[in-house]
């Protein structure tokens, strides 16, 4: 059975069904619960998250598992790295994935490396939920995408979801995983509803998934931009086009085969991000076809990425940092040469 | 401030004898290491604990396999005193396939969980969170267990320091913070790089008990510990206990030590010697004899050597080994 739902709303189910299954998982942030031990409220009117995702969780699970932290980001996403070695399942939430800055080696060179560092002879079975994207007008220190600086390290794994459904599948596969696991949330997707099936289910890591079939032009849309790419795909099939719009859906591990028997079928391919564009998931899976698909290819590979700027704060900037369908449109224009196409 | 006063229970012939015998296993094995890596044998850098000997000893003579400590770069005293085998050590010091951690690790990241051993650290600061990770774990699975951070006088300026301790105050974990102030963060004094006059009175912002001991005399820092661990057993909470002690090495092997008096040196050598002092306590107060303890010496000796034709007989890894260990699995497409 399915029914529609919110992304924040599917969040807030895998996180609940899974504390129901296993005593071991825990869920840490800051206001996760949201005024834990202010005497006048009442649990039902605690925050719930910053976003209120993670909202009714306090009062079902209690305060040993929904544990608000001081904001001091190194205390206690250290804790729960230290706490997956100990026989936790914790999930830890880092508010603004921005806040990396301040907890990047409990991340970095503790929770990935312990394993590999002790011959594997422990594992980090530990979820970081965090926040990113742009469009909130949030500006540059609220804004950002950094799946790709976590995708560069090895002992991480990194999903980037890009509906509800998908959301609340991956995110109990990440609770469930023995390895430490980011797991991104695009703000701005939050509101968005879909057909969510109801109950325990998962979605393997590490399997893109096929949003739209086909055999003209391959899209590969990380995150939000799935939502973006379809669009596009809407419009070029006005013009006859058919593109393939695949969702990698985890960046780490990466499903290669999928990637490059898409663009083995249609010849051509574009990267839609909206993160910066150096050294990122756009330039990696350019960089994995170019070297094992290069043969498939009928004309350069294409990126549709923000630019290397921070993240502006005025709508009329951040508008334009994005990508959009139309920037999408205008790529196709130039890759197979007919300008009309940016017009439709 | 003092940890809540209880009933110190004395230290019997039993317990005595063992902790002489980490201390000096600890010491023969750094004194081995200190030479063997003049020869060049050992690939790296290592950071040796002796001198140090009565601070993990001390403290752990008080754990057990369920609880958990945490450590630092100079982390092989504490490996020794929590259990770790020093033929495993000495292999993973080497790089071998059969050391602790297969060879991956190294002397800066020994570990053995099953003995509670959660890594000697590469980062300065690494630790506090961590105790205060596996301090959350203890609390929440009602096991009993503590957590020991160890740290040195260079991480209390950290940030860790301040979120970590904060953190274990707050959630009145079972943690027990000891730092060891050997006077030189690397080079730079103690007195330079800290505002306090002793990391103990730090304890006081976190209202927690702090106090600070002689770390070179086994038995003041024993009962310090023994106050801090069965508060935390007791659910009251974490201490913060500033052990006052000196490295007789350099921060790395081949460091000049500059930047010590020759005097301080020769000093905590003979004189103030945590070893020579613990010795003399046991057969004034009739816990072992001199006999007894040249015999755990010879043990010792025996056991470090053991330990090195361990390590120089060992394979080194194979290069199939280069990826494993990184992820439980990590498997992609249709495989799965």
């Amino acid at each position: 059975m399915t029914r529609e739902i919110s992304f924040a709303d599917a969040v807030n189910e895998a996180i609940s069904e899974t504390m129901r299954k296993d005593d071991d998982v825990i869920l840490l942030g800051e206001d996760v619960a949201g005024g834990a031990d202010v005497d006048h409220l009442q649990n039902d009117e605690a925050w719930g998250g910053v976003m209120g995702v993670t909202k009714g969780l306090i009062q079902e699970f209690g305060k040993n598992r929904v544990l608000d932290t001081p904001i001091a980001e190194a205390g206690y996403v250290g804790a729960a790295v230290s706490a997956a070695a100990t026989g936790m399942r914790p999930i830890a939430e880092l508010m603004f994935n921005d806040f990396i800055g301040s907890c990047l080696d409990e991340v970095m060179n503790q929770g990935a490396k312990l394993r590999y560092m002790f011959g594997g002879h422990a594992k980090i079975p530990l979820v970081i939920r965090t926040m990113h994207g742009a469009g909130f007008r949030a500006a540059a220190q609220h804004s950002q995408s950094l799946y790709g600086l976590f995708t560069a390290i090895p002992g991480v794994k990194v999903i980037v979801p890009s509906n509800p459904r998908d959301a609340k599948g991956l995110l109990i596969s990440a609770i469930e995983d023995d390895d430490m696991v980011v797991f991104f949330e695009d703000k701005t997707l939050y509101n968005v509803k879909a057909d969510v099936p109801e109950g325990y289910y998962t979605i393997p890591i590490g399997q893109a998934d096929i949003k739209r079939k086909g055999d003209d032009l391959t899209i590969v849309a990380i995150g939000k931009q799935v939502q973006i790419a379809l669009m596009a795909a809407e419009k070029l099939e006005q013009k006859g086009i058919q593109a393939e719009v695949v969702d990698p859906r985890s960046l780490s591990p990466l499903d290669e085969d999928t990637i490059l028997k898409s663009v083995q079928k249609t010849n051509h391919l574009i990267i839609v991000d909206e993160a910066n564009p150096r050294c990122n998931a756009a330039t990696d899976i350019s960089a994995l076809v170019a070297d094992k698909g290069f043969d498939f290819l009928d004309a350069p590979i294409k990126m549709v990425t923000g630019p290397h700027s921070p993240v502006p704060f005025s709508p009329s900037l951040e508008d334009v940092y994005l990508p959009s369908p139309e920037k999408i449109l205008a790529v196709v224009a130039e890759m197979i040469d007919d300008e009309s196409i940016v017009a439709i | 401030m003092r940890a809540s006063q209880v009933q110190q229970e004395s230290l019997t012939s039993e317990k005595a004898k063992w902790m002489y015998q980490k201390m000096v296993e600890i010491r023969q094995f750094e004194d081995q290491v200190h030479e063997t890596f003049s020869t060049g044998v050992i690939p790296g850098f290592v950071h040796l604990y002796a001198g140090e000997e009565a601070v993990a000893v001390g403290v752990c003579a008080h754990l057990d396999d369920k609880d958990f400590i945490t450590s630092t770069h100079r982390g092989h005293g504490h490996c020794i005193a929590k259990g770790c085998d020093l033929k495993g050590m000495m292999a993973e010091i080497y790089g071998k396939s059969t050391g602790l951690c297969k060879g991956k690790g190294g002397s800066m990241h020994i570990a053995d969980v099953s003995k509670g051993m959660l890594g000697a650290n590469g980062i300065v600061g690494g630790g506090f969170p961590l105790a205060t990770g596996a301090g959350l774990t203890a609390k929440l699975k009602k096991n009993g267990a503590v957590a020991v951070c160890f740290f040195g006088d260079g991480a209390n300026n950290h940030g860790t320091f301040h979120e970590g301790i904060n953190q274990a105050a707050i959630w009145n974990l079972p943690v027990i913070f000891v730092a060891e102030n050997n006077g030189y963060g690397e080079a730079t004094p103690f007195e330079y790089a800290s505002s306090c006059k002793s990391i103990a009175d730090r304890a006081t912002s976190y209202s927690i008990p702090g106090e600070t001991v002689d770390g070179k005399d086994t038995i003041a820092v024993y009962e310090a510990a023994q106050r801090a661990v069965e508060r935390a057993r007791n659910g009251e909470g974490p201490s913060l206990i500033e052990c006052k002690t000196y490295r007789n090495y350099g921060h790395f092997e081949g460091d000049a030590q500059t930047y010590k008096t020759s005097e301080e040196r020769d000093e905590h050598l003979t004189a103030l010697d945590a070893i020579i002092r613990f010795r003399e306590h046991l057969v004034a107060n009739e816990l072992s004899t001199e006999e007894e303890l040249h015999g755990i010496d010879e043990q010792v000796q025996e056991a470090v050597r053991d330990a090195v034709e361990f390590a120089e007989k060992s394979p080194l890894p194979e290069a199939d080994q280069l990826t494993t260990d990184v992820y439980v699995n990590y498997k992609s497409g249709e495989e799965e």
